[in-house]
């Protein structure tokens, strides 16, 4: 396996319903499929879901993965407040974090943070709107995350991505792909 | 765990609900009855869709009471044969499923597990340990019970719950749970099997022909000496299943002195705090249960036989399997209970502190207080640790 990407993310993704982060966690869960690893995706289900934290976890290793639920993740997609406030605190030291600012407009202000947590925060609902990418602001989120932590090769993620919509939605894949682009040149 | 030795392009990525689905059709299942709730309803809806694409049926019926007996009559004419649900509905099944064992009628019944009693909660739990493996109704009967811990296994121990159930004739069951039941990951599926080259089934009611005497599939013994020897003969079975069925997992116990056991679920938390603990210089290691009934007591006694001095049962609830794990000890060791129940998941670091507390000799908490009163229920005297007892 190349030498150029990281060998273990933890990522817990999380916003509202309907924000696309379970998809976001589907992209990156195939990335592991793709080439072989250990994955895991272990959606929130219930209640939450209806909520201000729909969430899932995301596990991608060379070693076979314990608990699918993240207590301690390495990295971390925020899409809205509650999202920051419940699982900021939870990012390891020297993870990375992050967060559409455009619904958590206060970002990572006063989320008490491990030492050495690296904070991305930027209006990715707005960004994909003026681009004319409305919804993508999911995949803007997920390019920047794998920019900052390489979690796979970019082969990888772009192949994932192409796998993760659907036939039936192939006029999709373009405006996925500029909108992961997007995030990556931030 | 996943295997991934196996080329990318072999596996696929699916959850586990539906994974016990498509497994199932390969295994020959053609025939499913049952009824919706969480977290199990991805299984429901998986086959709603494929199985009538492969000549089979699928029937959301009125109840699950409905449902079990379908599977009843289905199995009793040789169909393979499922049914599936969630702890409450499984519940309503307990009838049925207790007929199909007293008429030797094959067919499986897979159970998701949430939280309880009663309606309980929705997320994952391991509270029908109890209900599965001392028998899911009335009458003197155990079936097969198997317990995946990874979405690779719901595919495998489908596959051989069918296998187990028409051999033995024996309704079997799947015990998972909602982390199971719902999480994403590789599974590399088995080979679909085409139900006709299945062994055939000559105690099946699927008409004579005219060519021998019909066949009755019952559960009613008005003779007491029928029904005992009914008993007896099916109890020389389930001998069978337990000298020949117990299967275990073993990480890390060849020379552990500290064996954590936990199955499904629980063993994924445990898995990840008996590395850490080996981490940290202890001698731990996880026995998996892979069948719940037959429980694998020889492999309990050969980790003793190797030294293993302290066992730890982890579950998510207030402590069953360790009572199994107690009658294989058989005083030979200390046993000790850690669970969280109601849905809750105990972190592996909760885990990892019981750990060490017995490497340290100290008292292990049978459960950490989750209530703002921080108050759980006083741990009776036989769960103290074997050192509080002066072991």
């Amino acid at each position: 396996m190349a030498e150029d990407f990281n060998h273990e993310l933890l990522c817990v993704l999380s916003g509202f319903g309907g924000q696309g982060l379970l998809f976001a966690g589907k992209v990156m869960a195939n990335t592991g499929l793709l080439d072989g690893r250990h994955v895991s995706w272990m959606p929130s289900y219930g209640p939450e879901m209806r909520g201000g934290t729909a969430n899932c976890s995301v596990s991608l290793s060379d070693e076979a993965i314990g608990t699918p639920f993240i207590t301690k993740p390495t990295a971390v997609i925020a899409m809205n407040q509650p999202s920051v406030e419940k699982f900021g605190p939870t990012i390891v030291s020297g993870g990375t974090m992050v967060i559409d600012s455009t619904l958590a407009m206060n970002g990572a202000e006063g989320v008490d943070l491990a030492d050495g947590v690296n904070v991305f925060a930027f209006k990715a609902t707005e960004m994909a709107e003026e681009a004319g990418l409305k919804g993508l602001a999911n995949i803007i989120c997920l390019g920047k995350l794998w920019a900052e932590t390489h979690f796979c090769t970019r082969e990888t993620l772009d192949a994932a991505l192409a796998k993760c919509v659907p036939p039936s939605k192939q006029h999709l894949l373009e405006p996925n792909r500029k909108a992961l682009q997007m995030g990556i040149d931030l | 765990m996943a295997d991934n030795t196996k080329a990318a392009e072999e596996r696929v990525l699916m959850k586990g609900n539906e994974v016990l689905a498509e497994a199932a059709m390969r295994a020959g299942c053609r025939f499913f009855f049952g009824y919706p709730i969480t977290p199990q309803t991805e299984l429901a809806a998986y086959m709603a869709k494929r199985l009538p694409k492969i000549g089979g049926t699928f029937l959301q019926a009125e109840s699950e009471v409905a449902a079990i007996n379908m599977v009843y009559g289905a199995g009793a004419a040789g169909a393979r044969v499922m049914t599936s649900s969630s702890s409450p509905g499984v519940s309503l099944k307990s009838e049925g499923a207790s007929y199909m064992a007293g008429a030797d009628v094959p067919g499986v019944i897979v159970n998701v597990m949430r939280g309880g009693p009663g309606l309980g909660g929705i997320q994952p739990s391991q509270s029908d340990y109890f209900q599965a493996t001392r028998a899911l109704g009335h009458g003197d009967y155990f079936m097969p019970v198997l317990a995946p811990s990874t979405v690779q296994e719901m595919a495998d121990l489908i596959y051989l719950a069918f296998d187990l159930a028409d051999e033995y004739r024996t309704p079997t069951m799947i015990l998972a749970d909602g982390m199971i039941g719902q999480m994403m990951e590789p599974v590399s599926l088995p080979p679909a099997r085409d139900p006709k080259t299945l062994p055939t089934k000559p105690w099946a009611t699927a008409g004579h022909k005219g060519e021998r005497a019909h066949n009755v599939i019952n559960s009613l013994y008005l003779s007491p000496e029928k029904l005992e020897d009914t008993n007896r003969e099916r109890f020389e079975r389930y001998e069978k299943i337990r000298a020949t069925q117990q299967r275990q997992e073993l990480m890390m116990c060849d020379d552990a002195e500290i064996v954590v056991v936990a199955f499904g679920a629980a063993s994924r938390i445990a898995r990840t705090a008996v590395r850490d603990a080996r981490a940290k210089g202890i001698k731990a290691g996880l026995l998996r249960p892979i069948t719940l009934w037959p429980y694998p007591t020889d492999a309990i006694d050969k980790v003793i036989d190797n030294g293993a001095k302290r066992f730890l049962s982890v579950e998510l609830n207030m402590g069953q399997m360790v009572e199994d794990v107690r009658l294989a000890v058989a005083g030979r060791a200390s046993v000790d209970f850690y669970g969280r129940t109601g849905g809750v998941l105990p972190t592996p670091e909760e885990v990892l502190a019981q750990i060490e507390a017995l490497a340290e000799g100290r008292p292990v908490a049978p459960s950490a207080g989750g209530s703002a009163t921080g108050s759980v229920l006083p741990a009776p005297i036989d769960r103290k640790s074997s050192y509080e007892r002066g072991e």
